[in-house]
């Protein structure tokens, strides 16, 4: 290490002590026995236990996972097919538009997301719910998936398809057969930033959703305009580990994966 | 035919959910407010036809918002905000990702995945742990009591203070990112060159690093200042009510004034403030691209 280490031993040290020990503390109180959530008063698990009955917020979590499967999905499905039209579509009619309206969502201020949907859904007359808050989510999700997966298709060695096509596959095969499977990892990974976008959005939801549905993020929303509770400190516990989980296993995996292939290259070129 | 298909699908979508409702925000941001369902006015009408509907457009809610100086005053406020916290967030960000870029090799894709995890975290719940850690009788507090620093709690929950760490915390991943993969492409014989050319090491991190970091920087910069700049979450949960921001400002003429018109005006006059920003950061990733 050079003689500089010194220094950047200490802002790496204060950095990620400035980035983890919120949640840390978070993590500590949320075991607290008493209601005062910045005084220690014994370890206890009661809060989680107050969560599982509380009804609104079972009843928010199960919608907001309902909202997140179907909006992800449907985003992966469209983003996948904008990111195929815009970097192998060619040049057709609009397509600057098209790119412009790729890329406008990502840098778009939600409120202003928000507001402009929940004004056509109410022009047209649509019922705000469930439904409207998944056209919301898939509509700006779709845009950050066609990113990841289309920055995947630009480097990806064309003349594999062409191979594929003049082997004798239709255009679909060829697709089905050699795109997918190359770019599958960046659209396994634009769908799961699409789960997370939808699972974490709390003003484009706010606009589109009706009495009828109540999301997670608004109902935490709520709850901490008042202040702080324990309960939702047991709340963001939980989904705090579980992302963790979720991004070190998605981490293994990759780097198994980037392991495994490594492996196949070189046996690819022994042979 | 099946092209056109493919195109057809993702383009009328984005047509009819995001450049539609653009169209339905400017046309209700030159409507009049009514006390109606919905509440505005004119209504369209297509037997009265479309001239007799333009005619009665106006701009009097942009009129309206340069005479109550209360939204002047947020526009401004908001981008004092947004520079003061990018300024912040670089000053924190850079020393991180310079030191990411200087550890072993072997640690890297792990500090990088500390950078993200965060990132992944839900963005309301890491606003929310601030609110424990600020209050006057918050973590904080306590900890400056007990080593003897202060002797009264400080009031920082509810001021600007609140918002400023709360953007630097929630957005300093958006600020490492660029700048570390800017950083580790650097080539350290350059600056070795320059120290040998008799620069201090001082002089040469200022003459050397920071030149050839800047596209990280300007990268990271943006990536902070534009999405602050319509924040809505930081203001109304760590900001106290003289925190102005724009965001806050639509939403509440939105869901509390019901004045659909002036929040309509709101979002046009925030994305006309968006669009030199948005421009630039293009042009910057662009010049990006062609280097590489």
């Amino acid at each position: 290490m050079n003689r500089m280490s010194w220094f950047n031993a200490v802002s790496l040290t204060l950095g990620f002590a400035f980035l983890y020990i919120p949640m840390v503390i978070l993590v500590i109180f949320s075991f607290n026995e008493s209601k005062l959530v910045t005084v220690w008063a014994g370890f206890s698990t009661k809060w989680y236990g107050e969560l599982l009955e509380n009804e609104a917020f079972l009843n928010a979590a199960w919608v907001t996972i309902k909202v997140a499967v179907f909006s992800s999905t449907m985003a992966t499905v469209l983003g996948t097919i904008a990111a195929y039209v815009l970097v192998r579509g060619g040049r057709f009619m609009g397509r600057t538009l098209f790119s412009g309206m790729i890329y406008a969502p990502l840098v778009m201020p939600e409120v202003i997301t928000g507001l402009s949907l929940l004004l056509l859904f109410i022009g047209i007359g649509l019922d705000r719910g469930v439904f409207t808050i998944v056209l919301a989510h898939t509509t700006f999700a779709m845009c950050y998936v066609s990113v990841v997966v289309s920055s995947r298709l630009v480097t990806f060695d064309r003349s594999l398809e062409e191979a594929a096509l003049d082997l004798g596959c239709s255009p679909a095969e060829a697709f089905r057969l050699v795109t997918l499977p190359i770019i599958a990892p960046a659209v396994i990974s634009g769908w799961l930033l699409a789960f997370t976008l939808s699972l974490d959005d709390l003003v484009i939801a706010s606009f589109t959703s009706g009495p009828s549905a109540t999301t997670l993020p608004i109902k935490i929303f709520s709850a901490v305009r008042l202040g702080v509770s324990p309960e939702i400190n047991a709340l963001s516990t939980i989904m705090i580990s579980i992302v963790t989980v979720g991004v070190i296993t998605a981490s293994l995996v990759t780097k198994h994966q980037v392991a495994r292939q490594k492996r196949e290259e070189q046996a690819a070129e022994r042979a | 035919m099946r092209r056109f298909v493919l195109i057809a699908i993702p383009y009328v979508w984005l047509l009819a959910l995001f450049l539609v409702p653009f169209a339905i925000v400017l046309k209700i941001a030159l409507s009049d407010a009514a006390v109606a369902r919905p509440p505005y006015f004119p209504q369209f009408d297509w037997a009265e036809g479309i001239a007799a509907f333009i005619a009665e457009l106006d701009f009097e809610n942009f009129v309206w918002l340069t005479e109550d100086d209360l939204y002047w005053k947020a526009y401004l406020s908001s981008l004092k905000i947004a520079v003061i916290s990018t300024f912040f967030t670089l000053l924190a960000g850079y020393p991180i990702a310079y030191g990411m870029a200087r550890a072993p090799e072997e640690w890297r894709p792990t500090l990088m995945m500390l950078v993200i995890l965060p990132f992944w975290t839900s963005f309301l719940i890491r606003v929310y742990a601030w609110m424990g850690i600020l209050s006057n009788e918050g973590f904080l507090n306590q900890f400056l009591m007990w080593i003897g620093v202060i002797s009264e709690p400080l009031t920082i929950l509810n001021t600007n203070s609140a918002v400023y760490i709360g953007i630097v915390y929630t957005y300093l991943p958006f600020m490492i990112l660029p700048v570390y993969s800017a950083l580790e492409r650097l080539d350290g014989s350059l600056i070795e060159a320059a120290e040998d050319l008799g620069c201090s090491r001082l002089t040469a991190f200022w003459l050397v690093t920071i030149p050839l970091s800047k596209t990280g920087i300007i990268a990271g910069s943006f990536l902070v200042f534009i999405p602050v700049l319509g924040e809505f979450v930081i203001p109304s949960l760590l900001g106290g009510s003289d925190t102005l921001m724009i965001g806050k400002v639509l939403w509440e003429e939105f869901f509390s004034n019901r004045d659909w018109p002036v929040a309509s005006a709101v979002a046009v006059v925030l994305l006309l403030l968006l669009v030199i920003p948005i421009v630039l950061f293009q042009r910057n990733q662009q010049k990006q691209q062609e280097a590489e």
